[in-house]
């Protein structure tokens, strides 16, 4: 476990950390408090931009080892997260060329093909168009890996490619009728300035439901990582779909049939056929504290929390299990429950010191049963890389000691 | 367009016949002109749409390679730092499908397209419409695609046959029955 994540569970579950008391400033348990040092003098004044607290060191990783310096994906803390929003700096993020240093000045948006009236937008053209600020999930398809499960892993190992913001810009159809789209129109190409200058074909349908062309998350302007100065938002869909530092739209009448949807991205089944344009994320949902890594402090009360989310539309209950999958129990969701929005679940439990199997299972607006491993590999395989969204969970051990189990 | 923006056009002014064709609700913008986007305007589709002018040939391809791609790719297509190129036909079903463009890439106009956006790995978009050409023939000979003595061009790219061109299907999820689809309150 990493040390940061371990000091900033402690410090969640009410505990001290053991030395942290070496400073002077706090008191062993039990003995009378002191006036401390910060109480006696003045405090410092607010930096420009603000950072976290010293002590609190929340980091992303890369998954993996890169094969190459340009394409890494780093991922989220989940484990040391509270609510549903991720900060900005913690973001999961995915690249297959690097990070550009895009100049927004001299950044354009080129939107042609089947329309009435191609264009070359700047970001100042696009600032002034009608915005729109919307909460949603953006989660890799390639979150939580098919093989190669560890006992070690942390729930940022297991399901750090999710994260979730508010993102402000332009609805994509409010630019389609801008530019008019021709009869015949049917999918658009996507693509990037970047390195591998990334491209998907998106269905038109999907471009209509919701999509942003944005230029802010949670509330400010993009970070580079994130596709500054322009990216696509498609919510509820896998993320390499929306497209980062977007410079161009091409509407077309069929597929581009580009690298990214056939190469990758395309779910290979056991009889040898592949699955392409599987593109929503279904319903899934991961049990964040306790998770791997941690440690529970004793036996009493604990509160079970989680995320779920689905890209149909809105979560309507998560169940939760201590004891493997034998008894379920529907967990409290934390309001506001938004469509393609991470959802908090809350449940409380009392450890009675024994081992325990923590699970959980999402349910969608849909009906859909966020499905068990067993049932997801009957159908797929494990060989389709992608869409993996199985129950997952965390045994106890009578330490307390917290392990990924199948 | 929608209703919603033919109203904010309306009230506007903007939008009316005179302006139909010529400007948007928003006027936003300035016109996409083919020879000012052609830098950029650089997707080839699986009928052929797209592919520039320029021809390659195998020959020239292995060439190119051993400067440009071997080092990553294997000098080959075997893989080495970077994926194999070729090779895993009939692997599709295996315990360890290796997917190339040989076995699983299902259009030769996507190798392509690739190569002229982001290869190589290290000078992207560098390379000239005719190099494209042969070093995506070079790699379609590498999978037994092509002879050694086949050249490619706009015409003849989209006409390669790819063995895993009928491999992909549509998404058919939701895929996996429900199980226990409504929790059981626990025993007390």
């Amino acid at each position: 476990m990493r040390s940061e994540n371990r000091r900033a569970f402690l410090r969640l579950a009410g505990g001290t950390l053991a030395g942290a008391g070496a400073t002077g400033a706090l008191a062993r348990d039990g003995a009378p408090l002191d006036v401390p040092a910060w109480t006696r003098e003045q405090g410092v004044n607010a930096p420009g931009y603000g950072r976290p607290a010293p002590g609190e060191t929340l980091a992303r990783y890369p998954r993996l080892p890169p094969a190459f310096p340009g394409a890494t994906s780093t991922v989220t803390p989940l484990q040391g997260l509270h609510g549903i929003l991720t900060p900005n700096g913690l973001h999961f993020e995915r690249h297959h060329a690097g990070i550009p240093a895009v100049d927004p000045d001299r950044h354009r948006l080129v939107v042609h093909g089947l329309v009435e009236r191609p264009l070359v937008l700047t970001m100042d053209d696009l600032l002034r168009l009608p915005a729109v600020s919307r909460l949603h999930f953006l989660e890799c398809s390639g979150n939580t890996p098919w093989v190669g499960a560890k006992a070690g892993w942390t729930v940022q190992d297991s399901h750090g490619l999710i994260s979730c913001a508010e993102w402000t810009g332009v609805e994509l159809a409010t630019l389609l009728a801008e530019v008019g789209v021709k009869p015949g129109a049917a999918w658009i190409l996507a693509e990037g300035a970047d390195a591998c200058a990334m491209s998907r074909s998106i269905p038109l349908d999907a471009a209509l439901d919701g999509a942003i062309l944005a230029y802010a998350q949670n509330g400010e302007r993009l970070r580079p990582e994130q596709g500054y100065p322009l990216r696509l938002f498609l919510p509820g869909l896998e993320g390499n779909l929306s497209i980062k530092w977007l410079r161009r739209l091409k509407v077309g009448d069929r597929p581009f049939q580009t690298r990214e949807e056939t190469s990758k991205y395309t779910d290979l089944m056991p009889d040898g056929t592949a699955r392409q344009f599987t593109f929503v994320m279904e319903a899934k949902s991961v049990i964040t504290s306790p998770s791997g890594g941690q440690a529970l402090r004793g036996p009493g009360f604990h509160e079970i929390r989680g995320l779920a989310w689905t890209g149909r539309g809105r979560i309507v209950g998560v169940d939760v299990s201590t004891d493997g999958g034998a008894r379920w129990e529907p967990a409290r969701l934390e309001g506001p429950v938004l469509p393609r929005c991470l959802t908090r679940f809350r449940l409380p439990w009392r450890w009675e010191g024994g081992p325990a199997k923590l699970l959980s299972r999402a349910r969608d607006e849909t009906g859909y049963v966020q499905p068990s491993r067993e049932a997801l590999v009957a159908v797929r395989g494990t060989r389709s890389y992608y869409h993996n969204n199985a129950v997952f969970g965390w045994s106890v051990a009578a330490d307390g000691a917290v392990r990924h189990a199948a | 367009m929608r209703p919603e923006l033919l109203l904010t056009a309306l009230a506007i002014g903007l939008g009316g016949p005179a302006h139909a064709q010529s400007q948007g609700p928003f006027g936003v913008g300035r016109p996409a002109a083919p020879e000012t986007i052609a830098a950029w305007d650089i997707e080839a589709r699986p009928d052929g749409r797209g592919l520039p002018p320029g021809s390659g040939s195998v020959r020239e391809g292995a060439v190119l390679f051993a400067a440009r791609c071997a080092s990553c790719h294997g000098d080959r297509g075997q893989g080495a730092a970077a994926e194999a190129l070729a090779g895993g036909t009939g692997s599709l079903t295996d315990a360890k499908p290796l997917r190339t463009v040989g076995s699983y890439w299902p259009y030769a106009t996507t190798l392509f397209d690739y190569v002229r956006r982001a290869m190589p790995f290290d000078a992207p978009q560098s390379l000239a419409p005719d190099e494209v050409y042969a070093v995506s023939a070079y790699v379609l000979h590498l999978n037994g695609l092509l002879p050694g003595d086949a050249r490619l061009d706009a015409v003849a790219l989209p006409k390669v046959a790819m063995p895993n061109r009928d491999g992909f299907t549509a998404d058919p999820r939701p895929d996996v029955a429900a199980e226990g689809a409504a929790a059981r309150p626990p025993a007390r």
